[in-house]
């Protein structure tokens, strides 16, 4: 559970980046958190693992306030992968990279190997093994971050922009592993730009804007409203695009599933007789 | 005639084992707007890198085959002769912007090439108003937002007036509607000055309205490569692991149950919307 009561935080160069943000995420919540560049999100989701602490307000994990814990505690139970992998990256192999959260966490060696092949596995990187992630692609890159962080089966789980750089497959592959998460009663918190892949997620969106929330609610919703989106700088998905120009048919608006959008559309042909 | 064309061209990374492109043979005409997409590794971005010599240059390893850009042997020059016929632009704009205000990083490649200060001011004015930047021209740019900053990363490769423009997924940090007014200036950039343009992209919902020459890369091939409409619409290319446009993908949904949707395969929204329209009015 976190739960951020009145957050404010301004960066050492003054800059007000978090001006009142209070939101309460749940145990086995789905949260994508949307907006404009610049709106906070990024510095926002950096106060559930420690990383910041509020200037004013609180932010509580499970109950205990991140000013009286340590980044490492937290990082135990709240894993991060950081926007630009670079940022995380630093071991001579791909192995390493993964082992070295592991080995600080004491896990035993035989578990250490075991959760290294599954997360190897699991995000496509197995025949990485032992090369430089210097030598991967951007891509690549960022799915070595992601398993380095996966490998300790962290609690919750907050990705800042994980499908930058991913082609289809490996969205689709990271949006069947969030579900699989959340079915574990786990927390997965994203910030994201990718409307497509929220549309595909369906998750709760959180939308930010200037320091403070703007709007709090179901994907369905919130991604089908035209208005609320031109203010956060967010573009509808493109089923709801298509939905939108079609509501002159009689059809509703708020559609992002492309199977919904396939069955809505034969089902008034049907009625039609076409 | 072309102003990119490669034969052959094979090319391994310093200490890989295996080669990054393998065998492409491409062609792009002048005054083309052409897309590159493929999975994440498949070559896209060492391809690029081709294209104005800093693979094999400052990458160093082992090229095989032929590649002319502008007319040029890249393997014969170096990457700064290159500089002034191929522009680049990256993913992530803050690892290319250095300087204390927005026209001092749009005029640093021209300073480089002693160019003098009254056809400087000139061409910097002007990669400035082309991308939307002018007003802010003084500004630090540390301090404006990505979608800012990339376009001042467009502009500084603009100024330098490049025959061909390459951008790896400049909007990858942005958001979706910084996005696609970064996809317009590029686009207006194509039609008005006709700037060769080379556009590598895993979102083809946003971009692939643009072109009419897509190239699909898979482990450092090219597997296809022609019109999106053709190319999208093909089962093969959904396998490999492309992100079809949502537009497109609903249009094949329906197609194949029958619903009779005249015109050609949608790529945007828009194109879908109309003939739908048309379909259930009928």
């Amino acid at each position: 559970m976190i739960e951020a009561v009145d957050v404010h935080y301004s960066y050492p160069s003054k800059v007000e980046a978090l001006k009142g943000v209070s939101l309460s995420i749940r145990d086995g919540e789905f949260v994508a958190i949307m907006g404009q560049n610049g709106a906070g999100k990024s510095t926002f989701v950096k106060h559930f693992n420690g990383l910041l602490k509020p200037s004013y307000g609180t932010i509580k994990i499970d109950g205990v306030e991140t000013t009286k814990c340590s980044v490492a505690a937290l990082a135990r139970n709240v894993g991060f992968v950081f926007q630009n992998p670079d940022h995380q990256l630093f071991s001579e192999s791909v192995e390493e990279e993964i082992a070295f959260a592991l080995k600080n966490f004491g896990f035993e060696q035989a578990v250490i190997e075991q959760r290294i092949d599954w997360a190897l596995n699991l995000l496509s990187l197995t025949q990485y093994r032992k090369t430089s992630p210097f030598l991967l692609s951007g891509g690549e890159r960022k799915r070595v971050a992601l398993a380095s962080v996966l490998a300790w089966d962290p609690k919750t789980l907050i990705l800042d922009e994980p499908t930058i750089g991913q082609d289809h497959e490996q969205k689709e592959k990271l949006r069947q592993f969030i579900m699989q998460m959340q079915t574990q009663g786990k927390t997965v918190v994203t910030v994201t730009h990718d409307v497509e892949f929220v549309a595909e997620c369906n998750p709760r969106v959180v939308i930010m804007k200037e320091g403070k929330i703007l709007a709090d609610g179901e994907g369905k919703e919130i991604l089908t409203d035209p208005a609320l989106l031109e203010v956060s700088s967010i573009v509808l998905p493109q089923v709801a695009q298509v939905f939108t120009r079609l509501s002159e048919l009689g059809l509703p608006k708020d559609i992002i599933d492309i199977y919904e959008a396939k069955a809505l559309l034969l089902k008034l042909r049907g009625e039609r007789g076409l | 005639m072309a102003i990119i064309e490669t034969k052959n061209l094979t090319y391994t990374y310093p200490g890989a084992t295996k080669s990054s492109i393998e065998n492409v043979s491409i062609k792009i005409e002048k005054g083309e707007f052409v897309l590159i997409t493929g999975p994440s590794g498949c070559g896209k971005t060492t391809l690029c890198r081709t294209f104005n010599g800093l693979v094999p240059h400052f990458y160093q390893g082992e090229i095989k085959g032929e590649i002319n850009v502008a007319g040029l042997n890249t393997l014969d020059k170096h990457t700064y002769e290159m500089a002034k016929h191929v522009g680049l632009v990256f993913q992530n704009p803050e690892n290319q912007l250095f300087a204390l205000s927005i026209e001092k990083d749009v005029a640093f490649g021209l300073e480089n090439n002693g160019v003098s200060r009254v056809e400087m001011r000139k061409k910097v004015d002007w990669a400035l108003n082309q991308t939307g930047i002018y007003d802010i021209r003084e500004r630090s740019p540390h301090e404006i937002s990505g979608g800012q900053q990339q376009r001042v990363a467009i502009a500084s490769v603009l100024a330098m007036e490049p025959d061909i423009i390459v951008l790896d997924e400049p909007t990858s940090f942005l958001d979706p509607l910084s996005a696609e007014k970064i996809f317009e200036v590029i686009y207006k950039l194509n039609k008005e000055q006709g700037i060769t343009v080379v556009l590598v992209e895993h979102r083809l919902d946003l971009t692939a309205k643009y072109t009419n020459h897509l190239i699909v890369m898979d482990r450092g091939m090219v597997r296809f490569e022609g019109d999106p409409r053709d190319v999208l619409s093909s089962d093969e290319t959904r396998l490999i692991g492309v992100g079809i446009p949502k537009a497109t993908l609903l249009y094949e949904m329906l197609k194949k149950e029958g619903l009779n949707l005249k015109g050609k395969i949608p790529l945007s929204s828009e194109e879908l919307a109309d003939q739908l329209l048309e379909a259930l009015r009928r």
